[in-house]
């Protein structure tokens, strides 16, 4: 995908070879990005079980066990497999190539924490197939369900996060160690372009709370395999040390999942306003103080448990803080396009339905900030329906805005433009009818994680389940486009967009193995 | 040729846009009927207009938000000519939408604040009900006043049959009862109180995390095995509540309902009365004479209500989690061993200890019926009196 240059000495190894040992940022970047469309159809086709059992009241498809392998499945291949890695992916691809830079730091490295992750993957999925199923204990995996009461699957979920976790790690190191060394000279932190200035905040989060969940795996496994009891009041300890130590990884997560993605829109917005983002340096303090008070709100997660008074009021005004800073992002993107002069090419389609949806989602999150409302909230449809707001039109539909703006760069081929503005609007129109119903079955009083319900709730979910496929066969449609691409289309310039600005549009489209071996001039 | 392409399918697009908006507005006249209910107790009313003040706060900030947003569209499109301004950056205004925000949040904060002290103060309750969560049901105890020894369990009552084949085998497949009113809402033991009286809960588990709500009190609260949570309520319009679980809890999370009923204070102490006179009643069962067939009829309601989630209505079990009581060494065997494993569980494994949640003759029921029953023939049965004595003597 990405030679074709003339360099014939350092061009790419042949066949197998080539990805088995890939140490070239550009190689690597495109396996995570395949890697996590893979598991992304095949963390869609578990919900789909989830929406077709749910369809109707009754047990129709699977029993109550396998539903809740299905739920869980559905979150930890979507968190871990999905979205990180195809963050990853793109930091891969396009950080050297924003910053001037040659390769990644650490090139073999970068092998290693990719070719880790489909061996976690298969072996998490694997336990599908044994007697006593997958994990069922939801993605959170609250001890003692997942401890006390799990089947021996859970040996094998602990190992498999221990290894997404090492992969996330290194991936991490690398990213760190590349933005901070390798800039073109003249590129200071303020001239970095906001993706990469995402990033790097980003793997900072992730340093700080891998370990964290490592930490918290490893306890349960101890507590499965050699007697102790961390999470077992029977023996001293406490169930809802489990939930605090896995909420302080869990809460910032979601927002390793969520930075990057900020990054990719405002490249993109800016591009297809044809002006310059509005406010770069507060973008860059407000994701700074986002990621900084996403390390104290991890109690919001767990306002039932009955925390004390004190506690509980602490977490809420901290919570509600983070809409402070979340809402100058959005004020931003939207001043960017005023008085811009704006064109709607696919990716620009998918940047503004971000902007506009993963504000919903943020208006449901300062809903649930509000601990008493969160009494209320809290394990309904109305929590489902806010979380997918922000991470499917949220970080879902900024992976493809990204897609969108960066192949003709990554395969020197324009995309199909017209098939690109149909994939958009199915999925618009899928992901509201899909999720915007969930916000009134969690209201009437629809738990979450329940394979059948009681009958008032059945108008909502048929409607949320034909939204969930359409939503789901709509993404079809990108595998289409992307394979098309690859193969052929129209060539692409070296800038692609007329509005585009920053240091990837100066190489040609694709650029050549070696992104920059002589650093460009910064102006 | 081309733009003739782009305009149908533009036109297509913004046909498709207007019938999804066509749809969601009878979506939004139904979504008035499935709000936030008010509830009966002044914190769910309190909690309403916390939930209410945030929407409309919510609306009123996305009104100016994609006001600007779609003006923007609309007004700078490129394909009407629009050149861009040159302006990126602004201090004043990045201060502007920094403190006007947080003037909104400090201003939600307040009233938040209030309702949460007021949820908080657990103080001067009149009556004392520990709310006990199980693997899949909940038990109630009158731990206070003149309630003392009325314990009872609240089970899912609908029909296995309305529910289908895949939640129980026995059930024809395919066959699908018709739903009642209450589907999955119903329990064949309510949880009574008085109304407008506050009443204290004390929530804990016997095994993994539940979380008891009510919708109409507001009231949610998580179930922790090994730690004791309080709440409380006063419930001011006597009726019937339905809610449910809402913490994962297993294979049968969502099956395990919550029913309240609120009763005038009268009604409530003559309830109370008559289910402390049925507990004295069964203490006087215990040391009664008791024959196989009886034991056997006891047992079967017992394994309906208690076993049937794990060992199965025909005692095949769900291989390999949970054993076949069908021939098994144990439901076969010297009818000691039976007893211990039913009293005592297998700890560290799902098998619970029955011992303290059943009466003797309930034990001795079940027991009997799992050796008499589920394809076995062993013969021999054990009384009350004999259960009682082995919990005695491991004491
Ligand atoms: C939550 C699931 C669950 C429920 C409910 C349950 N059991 Fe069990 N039961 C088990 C499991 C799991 C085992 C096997 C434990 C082990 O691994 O030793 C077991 C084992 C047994 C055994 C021993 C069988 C053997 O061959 O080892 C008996 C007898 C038994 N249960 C009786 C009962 C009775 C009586 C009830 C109802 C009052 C009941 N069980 C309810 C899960 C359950
Ligand atoms: C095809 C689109 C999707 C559909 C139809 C879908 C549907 C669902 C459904 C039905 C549930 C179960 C809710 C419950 O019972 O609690 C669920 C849970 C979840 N989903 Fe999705 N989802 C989709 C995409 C995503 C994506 C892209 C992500 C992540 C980035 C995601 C993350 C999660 C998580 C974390 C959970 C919680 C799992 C748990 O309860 O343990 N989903 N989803
Ligand atoms: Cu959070
Ligand atoms: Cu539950």
């Amino acid at each position: 995908m990405a030679s074709g240059h003339d360099d014939h000495h350092h061009g790419p190894a042949k066949g197998i070879k080539r990805w088995l040992f890939a140490t070239n940022h550009k190689d690597i970047g495109t396996m995570y990005l395949v890697f996590s469309l893979a598991m992304f159809l095949l963390g869609g086709t578990f919900a789909l079980v989830i929406r077709a059992e749910l369809f109707q009241p009754g047990l129709q498809f699977v029993q109550p066990d396998f539903f809740n392998q299905m739920t869980t499945m559905h979150g930890l291949v979507m968190v871990f497999g999905a979205v990180m890695p195809a963050f990853v992916g793109l930091a891969n691809w396009m950080v050297p190539l924003m910053i001037g830079a040659p390769d990644m730091a650490l090139p073999r490295m970068n092998n290693w924490s990719f070719w880790i992750l489909p061996f976690a993957f298969t072996m998490l999925a694997s336990t599908l197939l044994t007697d006593a199923g997958a994990p069922n204990f939801g993605w959170t995996f609250y001890a003692p369900l997942s401890t006390t009461y799990a089947t021996s699957s859970v040996t094998f979920f602990i190992f498999a996060v221990h290894m997404m976790g090492i992969s996330s790690i290194m991936g991490a190191i690398n990213i760190i160690a590349t933005i901070q060394n390798l800039r073109a000279p003249g590129m200071t932190y303020m001239k970095m372009p906001l993706f990469v200035w995402t990033w790097l905040i980003t793997a900072y989060l992730l340093l700080l709370v891998m370990p964290v969940l490592a930490g918290v795996v490893t306890m349960m496994l101890f507590d499965v395999h050699f007697g102790t009891s961390f999470f077992s009041a029977a023996g001293g300890g406490d169930p809802v040390l489990f939930q605090h130590v896995f909420w302080f990884f869990g809460h910032p997560e979601v927002y390793i999942m969520i930075l990057p993605a900020f990054g990719v829109v405002s490249e993109i917005i800016a591009t297809f306003s044809r002006k310059k983002l509005f406010g770069y340096d507060s973008m860059v303090y407000a994701t700074s103080s986002i990621a900084f008070l996403s390390l104290i709100v991890w109690v919001h997660h767990m306002f039932v448990t009955g925390m004390p008074l004190a506690g509980e009021l602490f977490f809420m005004y901290a919570t509600m803080l983070i809409a402070v800073p979340t809402g100058v992002k959005v004020f931003n993107w939207v001043t960017t396009m005023f008085k811009g002069s704006i064109s709607f090419e696919t990716p620009m389609l998918f940047a503004i339905a971000f902007v506009v949806l993963f504000t919903c989602g943020g208006f449901t999150g300062l809903m649930l900030a509000i601990a008493p409302a969160d009494f209320q909230y809290h394990d309904t449809y109305f929590v489902v329906a806010h979380f997918h707001y922000v991470l499917v039109p949220g970080a879902v539909f900024s992976l493809m805005a990204a897609a969108y703006y960066w192949l003709p760069k990554w395969t020197g081929n324009m995309y199909d433009e017209n098939l690109g503005r149909v994939h958009f609007w199915l999925s618009f129109i899928g992901i509201n009818i899909l999720f915007f119903p969930q916000h009134f079955l969690g209201l009437a009083g629809m738990p979450r994680r329940i394979p059948d319900y009681a009958l008032q709730f059945t108008d909502f979910n048929m409607m949320s389940t034909v939204g969930a496929f359409l939503f789901g066969f709509s993404q079809l449609i990108f595998v289409w486009v992307v394979i098309k691409c690859v193969k052929g289309g129209k060539k692409a310039t070296a800038e692609v967009w007329d509005g585009s600005h920053g240091l990837e549009w100066t190489l040609p489209s694709p650029p050549p193995y070696h992104s920059f071996t002589t650093p460009p001039a910064i102006k | 040729m081309l733009p003739t392409i782009k305009n149908t399918l533009n036109k297509l697009c913004s046909s498709v846009a207007l019938a999804a908006l066509a749809a969601l507005l009878p979506a939004l006249s139904l979504a008035a009927e499935v709000n936030m209910p008010q509830g009966v107790t002044s914190v769910s009313r309190a909690t309403y207009k916390l939930h209410m003040d945030i929407i409309w706060i919510c609306v009123a900030i996305a009104v100016v938000v994609y006001g600007v947003l779609f003006y923007s569209l609309i007004r700078y499109r490129k394909s009407k000519g629009a050149v861009p301004a040159t302006f990126s950056h602004s201090t004043l205004v990045e201060i502007i939408w920094t403190s006007i925000p947080f003037l909104i949040l400090v201003g939600m904060a307040i009233p938040s604040t209030r309702v949460l002290t007021q949820i908080y103060d657990t103080s001067n309750a009149e009556l004392d009900i520990k709310i006990t969560g199980y693997q899949w049901r909940w038990q109630y105890s009158y731990i206070n006043g003149d309630g003392e020894d009325v314990t009872f369990f609240s089970n899912l009552s609908t029909p296995r049959e309305q529910i289908g084949s895949l939640f129980d085998p026995s059930v024809p497949e395919g066959s699908f009862a018709e739903k009642g009113e209450h589907y999955l809402l119903e329990v064949d033991e309510p949880l009574v109180i008085p109304v407008n009286t506050k009443v204290r809960f004390l929530l804990t588990s016997a095994d993994v995390i539940h979380s008891w709500w009510m919708p109409q009190f507001a009231l949610k609260r998580d179930a922790i095995p090994g730690f004791i949570n309080e709440a409380w309520v006063n419930v001011e319009e006597t009726g019937t509540y339905r809610g449910q679980c809402t913490e994962l809890c297993g294979q049968l999370h969502g099956f395990m309902p919550i029913v309240v009923e609120v009763k005038e204070r009268a009604d409530f102490d003559a309830w109370l009365a008559e289910k402390q006179a049925a507990a004295a009643a069964a203490a006087e069962l215990t040391n009664q004479e008791w024959t196989m067939e009886q034991l056997v009829a006891e047992g079967q309601t017992v394994y309906t209500t208690f076993c049937v989630a794990c060992h199965q209505v025909n005692g095949q079990g769900l291989p390999p989690a949970f054993p076949p009581l069908t021939g098994s060494v144990v439901t076969t065997g010297p009818i000691e061993e039976h007893i211990n494993v039913v009293l005592n569980g297998r700890p560290g494994t799902a098998m619970a200890a029955f011992g303290a949640l059943l009466t003797p003759v309930q034990l001795a029921g079940v027991i009997t019926y799992e050796r008499n029953a589920l394809g076995n023939s062993v013969g021999d049965l054990v009384t009350p009196i004999e259960i009682l004595q082995a919990q005695q003597a491991g004491q």
